[in-house]
């Protein structure tokens, strides 16, 4: 299945089909101003996302050395970093994302941060969502108090089987999870295998367990083919249920990422429709052998792609007016750890794209990679505060005011300034 | 060290799991801890000022009468039929929440899951629609006042209590030679003689089922119970609730185990109950129960020779009975081998969470789910204790997928390392640490945490 299959209709017919509840052809009075027709898009991603691997500064003189075995290829090498300036490039599994990028659509802001600087995943997914300027300081989300100063007419939904702490708060939003995602995207099996490996009961029980879900699965996707030309002769997951270690199911699994892109973009384009989304993705703390072109964090920057690309398509000429900013709660090590991998760090990429963004080069001030400038001598060193982004994009795609944002949304957020001229 | 790990030990197996500190407090004194919640008051009751089982009989039986009504009239999906139900309904998935709540609230662990393991011992399962709104105040009338005085008083109230009598059919056992069933022969009727609850008080409640009796003693035994009844539903002068029925009484004595009883009505069944609480066989046929649910399905011999003793010794008191498994040294064993049941796993995870269940119905769903449908045990024998009943792969999913969607409404902003040591103190093992202190998400640790292999254990 290619992504131009997908239409708008498809779409919410696929939502409707999995079970979606979402009132979306209530009256709207506003149905058809600009302010009406703007869409905005928040993606968290969870683990702490390699900014290095996502955006390789491969001009960096720096960067080969600092990552080897896990560096990505230069421009033009096999597997290497797609082009996006002198210094830059885009990891070769983000394809959609680099087109957007030659077409002005979508840009990076390289050394960004919050202002934690614990790297705790916990404190710092907070600190991200919350909008606050440390941990434990509000319980809501930026995104849920930014919706009150839009009005009562902007309608917003979270992806996903629970209410992200950003779009969490006194405004109600939806949420709509496709079925099958979470069992996707979640690393519990994979971890309980590990700790389950000597345990002569829960072992086995979970092994088999497992095996009998895929199964299941198996025979429900093989039940749901139309075509049975189309249809993979039926995985062998038996052999699960021995010493195989969990894999999450991988067949499919670019189709469902598009699919849910498509399926969200279904609520956003009809008139009245969702305006705000939040999307969280997991998986992305990537401590041991997490691949340079190919491997661990490719197949998850992959299936970002596809889920980017499935929106984009099925927003359709709703992309003109959209904005989507996709974000990590922290960065990681400029060094190749031990184990082929990258230990919790500061700075990373945060990615916006959208038919609204003025284009232009890299968002915020490049620090480079030299010894001398890592922070603590290990890390990406921040430029640029992440609520600087947030609000640039708030105030001037979705209206939202200075005072609003420096305060509410915010929290002293006053010496914060937004960060100008990114939407046209 | 060994206080830690021996406080551990005491909240998380002789008790139903930490609430957070709990471990902490046990650490100047974990078997001080245990033993200061053995009190001759015996367990709280779980639901104060519901409706006693007199008033749930009366519910019921005006219920059934309204839908036999209905019924007459072919009208079964009336209004008051169905709010009748519903009002049942609502009754016993309230008896079984606040079960739950106070199993996940309270400081005193060790005396609930003690009323718990009783509770199970004397099974009354709400598979029969009569007995469905008794399970609750049978628990609360027949054991809690009991758990800590004497088995026999314990004995007793189960079986004079109205919800036993139901489920296992002695309400309407009748003596073939008594006064009830000559005038019923001659009426053409054939009211006779139900053993039912009489071989399950041998072979389950008392001296169990290798204690050398016969059937013939089995027979003797339910023709001495004749009589022991439950006031009828269209008789207004009757109790909704135990009653002798001397006119249903087997008259005559009995011999039963070797001994004889002499014609004392309702006192006849009540000498053999005392009988049967003072026999060794059921010394040992507790103790063996008492340490299977506590320490191990194969609980060591010695373990069950010294709660054998503390019960003889102790003319059947159960608090020198849990006291003695307290004290015991098997008990206390580094390597914990109980597999929690569905039940024990969320209270569990309720305490760790230090949070309360509040709706009945997402209760009541998980627990089907798990296989632990809530007052439902499959049999008289109650829920099994053996780790491979409950360790099926399908159930390790479901317990799976219930904590995720548990720790991603629990988890909060708590770290959940700092869960984890709360919940397990010194039994947490440094591979479960380290894989929740590596988790992504709170949620995720959180539930690492429950699926942890010590915490699904005890």
């Amino acid at each position: 299945m290619t992504h131009s299959s997908f239409t708008r209709r498809q779409a919410l017919a696929g939502a409707a089909g999995l079970g979606v509840t979402i009132e979306l052809l209530a009256t709207n009075t506003l149905a058809d101003t600009p302010a009406a027709r703007r869409k905005f898009i928040a993606i968290v991603c969870r683990g702490g996302l390699d900014g290095l691997s996502l955006s390789p500064p491969v001009g960096d003189p720096d960067y080969a050395a600092l990552r080897g075995p896990i560096a990505i290829a230069p421009f033009g090498a096999p597997n290497g970093a797609l082009r996006l300036d002198g210094t830059f490039g885009l990891h070769p599994s983000l394809p959609k994302v680099h087109a957007l990028a030659l077409a002005g659509q979508a840009r990076i802001a390289p050394a960004i941060a919050t202002p934690d600087r614990e790297r705790s995943h916990f404190e710092a997914q907070d600190v991200l969502e919350s909008g606050a300027g440390h941990v434990y300081a509000t319980s809501s989300g930026w995104l849920n108090r930014a919706l009150e100063s839009m009005g009562p007419q902007v309608k917003a939904m979270s992806v996903g089987p629970t209410a992200p702490l950003i779009l969490r708060g006194k405004i109600e939003a939806a949420s709509w999870s496709p079925s099958g995602m979470a069992e996707r995207d979640h690393r519990l099996p994979g971890i309980l295998q590990d700790l389950y490996a000597r345990d002569p009961l829960l072992g086995p029980a979970l092994a088999e367990g497992l095996a009998t879900q895929t199964m299941a699965r198996t025979a429900m996707a093989d039940a749901a083919q139309t075509s049975a030309a189309m249809s993979p002769p039926p995985a062998p997951a038996m052999q699960a249920a021995t010493n195989t270690p969990y894999q999450p199911p991988r067949a499919g699994g670019l189709d469902q990422a598009r699919k849910i892109g498509a399926t969200l973009a279904g609520f956003m384009v009809q008139p009245g429709g969702v305006q705000v989304a939040a999307v969280s993705i997991d998986n992305f703390d990537t401590h041991a052998n997490q691949g340079a072109g190919e491997g661990l964090l490719a197949t998850r920057l992959t299936y970002v792609d596809a889920f980017l690309d499935g929106l984009h398509v099925g927003l359709g000429p709703s992309w003109k007016d959209s904005v989507v900013v996709m974000a990590t709660e922290f960065g990681r090590t400029a060094r190749v750890n031990g184990t082929k991998g990258t230990d919790h760090g500061t700075a990373s990429t945060a990615v916006v794209l959208g038919g609204a963004l003025k284009p232009g080069g890299i968002i915020g001030d490049w620090p480079t990679l030299q010894q001398a400038r890592l922070f603590e001598n290990r890390d990406t060193n921040p430029t640029l505060d992440m609520r600087g982004l947030f609000k640039g994009l708030l105030r001037d795609h979705m209206g939202v005011s200075r005072a609003a944002l420096d305060t509410a949304i915010f929290p002293d957020s006053q010496g914060v300034a937004p960060v100008t001229g990114l939407v046209a | 060290m060994t206080l830690d790990l021996n406080a551990s030990i005491a909240v998380t197996r002789f008790g139903l799991g930490a609430r957070p500190g709990e471990i902490e407090r046990a650490k100047a004194d974990p078997r001080g801890y245990l033993l200061s919640q053995i009190t001759p008051k015996g367990a709280a009751p779980a639901r104060p000022g519901a409706p006693d089982s007199a008033t749930r009989l009366a519910d019921l039986r005006a219920f059934q009468q309204l839908r036999k009504t209905a019924r007459m009239e072919g009208d079964l999906k009336s209004d008051p039929v169905r709010m009748a139900q519903m009002g049942l309904r609502e009754d016993v998935e309230g008896d079984f929440l606040a079960r739950a709540r106070l199993g996940a609230g309270t400081d005193a662990g060790f005396t609930e899951r003690w009323a718990n393991f009783w509770a199970n011992h004397f099974t009354v399962s709400a598979v029969k629609e009569v007995t469905a709104p008794l399970v609750g105040p049978f628990e609360e009338e027949a054991i809690r006042p009991h758990v800590f005085g004497r088995f026999e008083d314990m004995l007793v109230a189960s079986s004079q209590h109205p919800a036993m009598l139901l489920y296992l059919d002695q309400a309407q056992s009748v003596g073939p030679d008594s006064f009830l069933a000559q005038r019923a022969a001659k009426n053409g009727g054939h009211p006779g003689l139900n053993e039912n609850l009489a071989r399950e008080i041998m072979e389950l409640h008392t001296v169990g089922v290798d204690a050398g009796y016969s059937q013939a003693d089995v027979t003797e035994f339910a023709k001495a119970m004749t009589g022991w009844s439950v006031g009828r539903a269209d008789h207004p002068e009757e109790p909704q609730g135990f009653m002798f029925r001397p006119y249903a009484h087997e008259p005559g004595a009995r011999a039963i185990m070797g001994r004889r009883y002499a014609e004392d009505g309702e006192g006849q069944a009540r000498a053999v109950l005392a009988d049967l609480a003072s026999s060794p066989h059921t010394a040992r046929h507790l103790a063996v129960k008492i340490g299977r649910h506590f320490v191990s399905d194969e609980p060591p011999a010695r373990l069950t020779d010294r709660l054998t003793r503390a019960y003889l010794d102790g003319g059947g008191r159960l608090d020198r009975v849990a006291q003695a498994l307290v004290a015991a040294p098997e008990a206390w064993s580094l390597q914990p081998t109980k597999f929690k049941t569905p039940y024990e796993f969320l209270v569990s995870s309720w305490r760790a969470a230090d949070s309360l269940p509040e709706d009945a119905g997402p209760l009541s769903r998980t627990l089907a789910e798990l296989g632990q449908k809530p007052f439902s045990a499959p049999s008289p024998k109650g829920w099994p204790e053996e780790a491979q009943v409950w360790c099926a792969p399908d159930a390790i999913i479901k317990r799976m997928a219930w904590s995720e969607a548990f720790a991603a409404q629990a988890a909060g902003q708590r770290d959940p390392t700092v869960l984890a040591q709360n919940a397990l103190g010194a039994r947490l093992s440094t591979s479960a640490a380290t894989a929740i202190a590596r988790a992504e998400t709170r949620p995720e640790g959180l539930s690492i945490l429950l699926m942890s292999p010590e915490f699904q254990r005890r």
